[in-house]
């Protein structure tokens, strides 16, 4: 993180209020101190979030007295550069790319910094620390620069810009294993709680005003938690009773599920669904 | 728990990746539905097994053409140590994604076909290896299935590997027979090979020796980032961020400032967690120097009794990665620690083709995945230690000064 604030000029921190945003927000906070953060955070707003979640996004930005920056993907629909999908409960996720490419453009960002580990997906195990994304902000994986003994190379041209992902060596595990140690708070949802629920497509969805049940799917309540924190329109649940970070440690050492194949039905289109978004521009 | 980063290399239809599929299934490492996923492909292609190897091939050319493209990185823990694999590419257009793997292994896994022997691309991983100064090395002899376990193949490759290893800087050196595709020493100890004495590649990777590998004595610190709050509430606060490359330093260290060759002493090495006794490789940490010295991104903090090398000509092994070739005279941007300069070659001694070690003297320029020795002269003076004695300070990467793709790695040769 020290290097790529030496050598851009304009890098941001994605924040969504996940738990890799928020260990990444923690290393950010420790690389400056006790100077504060060198650069905004920033929040791709699918409009489809969970409360709880942007409860907790302004109460921690407002403990670093950070600068916030909301880019809305409403507005990137009101302002028609991206159409919704038609359909039912439809999922906002890939339209975050066109928000998220025209707040790096508009704010002329040169640095994006993502909490992507390459264990999550089999198209980001190939990804690099530091990501090369061209004027269109897309990337190109035949041709990502070789990354050698930690030296970093972040020469770019204007228009060009970077994603910087620290967390690429991390597990799901050791994520949970640093957010024990460290005592960070996460938001509540990540906790068993009560929630109604129905199965779709082998997933546990919340219900919601952006998800409602069709006429063949019966919703049930029961304790359940969040793995990951997405869309809530794609971001299914898991049954669990864990209500403690060290019992989600637990959980997580003996899941013989990953967190995406468990609970993102974005990632479920196709074998290379990960890799088409990225190339064009996801996170 | 203590970390092993490992690189793979082998050639083409070795079973690299159906051995890293067969580590991460073995040991647990492998989720259902990435399991499922494999499934489901190997029998939409008519495979006649589960093919591990689209485990670990992410990319959709990759899947199509059934290689492997570009360095992939895999994670798996066991109650003793975690692992991460560069799991690099065989083919000969891929050699600088070897190298990549490389630079930051703690171990190299070659793979040799038990019914092949040694080949080429065996000869070239292993001196890879060796240029990259990979502490440790280790030949698993796979498809030994194939051979019907037989023990004279076994110990006729392993008799050729070392005869050809003495030619080269190896320091550590092993030997496991193996068959990915069965499990057979990969996990488990193999019953088809009872001649064998030796520990199962994962008990190998658990146990080999890995923390005397750091360079413990040269202390070095490149500075990263000035840290200066403006804040009321610290005033006059200035820290020197970085990770240490090398040696220890503690609170009361005198310490060199490179390049104003100033001395003073260490204050305190202080985190946002509270300040700590002493800071090693590779911690990144933030010192306050004793006095209020001129310090600022690039400069090193060193021992003013044992400091790198100050100098402009540097002497390196080079390992080329662009298309276009290097020829003496071009002036490219150099990265070594934390700081860019510009450099031109102002000597090539030889190329080496990495097959067969067969230096050419006459070469004039470097092509794509060549290695050679250069003469570079560079616009400020380095602070550098031989890449022998310290991969951090003795490393640099290149960058082609138009379009910024970086286009070379370099290891730099000294004296000791």
């Amino acid at each position: 993180m020290r290097e790529v604030v030496a050598e851009f000029e304009r890098p941001v921190l994605l924040f969504s209020g996940g738990k890799d945003s928020i260990v990444m927000l923690r290393l950010a906070e420790k690389a400056f101190w006790p100077a504060r953060l060198p650069f905004p955070v920033m929040h791709v707003d699918t409009g489809h979030n969970f409360p709880e979640v942007l409860e907790f996004r302004d109460r921690r930005v407002a403990e670093l007295d950070a600068q916030l920056v909301v880019a809305s993907v409403q507005q990137s629909i009101d302002s028609g550069r991206v159409a919704e999908d038609p359909g039912p409960n439809p999922s906002r996720n890939r339209l975050q790319t066109r928000t998220l490419l025209d707040a790096i453009t508009e704010h002329r960002f040169d640095a994006v910094f993502g909490g992507a580990r390459r264990d999550e997906e089999k198209a980001r195990a190939k990804e690099r620390v530091y990501s090369f994304r061209d004027e269109f902000g897309q990337w190109d994986p035949k041709n990502q620069r070789p990354e050698l003994w930690g030296l970093y190379n972040g020469r770019h041209r204007s228009g060009e810009h970077i994603r910087v992902f620290p967390l690429s060596d991390w597990t799901e595990f050791d994520i949970w294993q640093y957010i024990a140690q460290e005592n960070i708070e996460v938001p509540s949802i990540y906790f068993s709680h009560r929630r109604s629920v129905l199965r779709r497509d082998g997933m546990l969805l919340g219900l919601n005003q952006f998800v409602t049940a069709a006429a063949d799917e019966e919703p049930f309540e029961t304790n359940v938690r969040y793995r990951t924190v997405g869309d809530m329109t794609c971001t299914g649940a898991v049954e669990s009773m864990a209500v403690t970070v060290e019992e989600i440690i637990a959980e997580t050492a003996v899941s013989r599920l990953t967190e995406r194949g468990a609970t993102r039905a974005d990632d479920r289109l196709s074998e290379a669904s990960m890799e088409d978004r990225k190339r064009e521009g996801y996170f | 728990m203590e970390l092993l980063r490992f690189a793979t290399a082998g050639s083409v239809d070795d079973g690299k990746s159906t051995l890293i599929g067969r580590l991460l299934y073995d040991s647990k490492s492998i989720f259902e539905d990435q399991l499922e996923a494999v499934e489901r492909l190997s029998r939409q292609r008519g495979d006649e097994y589960t093919d591990l190897a689209l485990l670990t091939d992410g990319l959709r050319a990759e899947r199509e053409q059934g290689i492997t493209i570009d360095v992939a990185y895999r994670y798996f823990a066991t109650p003793l140590r975690k692992f991460i694999i560069a799991d690099t590419p065989g083919h000969t257009q891929y050699t600088r994604n070897m190298v990549t793997g490389n630079s930051t292994a703690d171990l190299t896994l070659v793979l040799v076909d038990a019914r092949k022997g040694i080949v080429e691309q065996t000869r070239r991983h292993a001196f890879l290896a060796s240029l990259l100064r990979v502490p440790h090395l280790l030949v698993c002899v796979n498809k030994m299935d194939l051979v019907d376990y037989d023990e004279a193949v076994f110990s006729r490759i392993r008799e050729e590997f070392k005869a050809f290893a003495t030619r080269l800087e190896v320091t550590d050196l092993a030997f496991i027979p193996i068959s990915a595709l069965h499990g057979d020493n990969v996990v488990q100890r193999s019953l088809n090979m009872s001649w064998y004495e030796g520990p199962s590649l994962l008990h190998h990777l658990e146990q080999v020796y890995i923390a005397s590998d750091r360079n413990l004595i040269d202390p070095r610190l490149p500075v990263q980032w000035v840290v200066r709050p403006t804040a009321s509430t610290v005033p006059d606060f200035r820290g020197y961020a970085g990770r240490v490359t090398g040696g220890v330093f503690r609170p009361g260290d005198e310490v060199m400032v490179l390049p104003s060759g100033l001395t003073t002493t260490i204050a305190a090495i202080d985190t946002f967690d509270g300040p700590v006794e002493e800071a090693f490789a590779p911690m990144s940490v933030m010192v306050r120097l004793a006095e209020d010295l001129d310090v600022s991104r690039g400069d090193l903090i060193c021992r003013p009794h044992n400091r790198p090398t100050v100098g402009q000509d540097i002497d390196a092994m080079l390992c080329w990665m662009a298309d276009r070739p290097l020829a003496e005279g071009d002036v490219v941007a150099l990265k070594h620690t934390t700081r860019w300069v510009r450099a031109q070659v102002r000597h090539l001694h030889y190329s080496l083709d990495v097959n067969t070690l067969h230096r050419d003297d006459s070469a004039t320029a470097l092509g794509l995945n060549d290695v050679g020795r250069v003469n570079l002269r560079v616009t400020q003076p380095l602070f550098y230690d031989s890449y022998r004695r310290n991969r951090f300070t003795g490393s640099f990467v290149l960058a082609a000064e138009d379009t910024n793709a970086t286009v070379g790695a370099g290891m730099i040769l000294g004296a000791d």
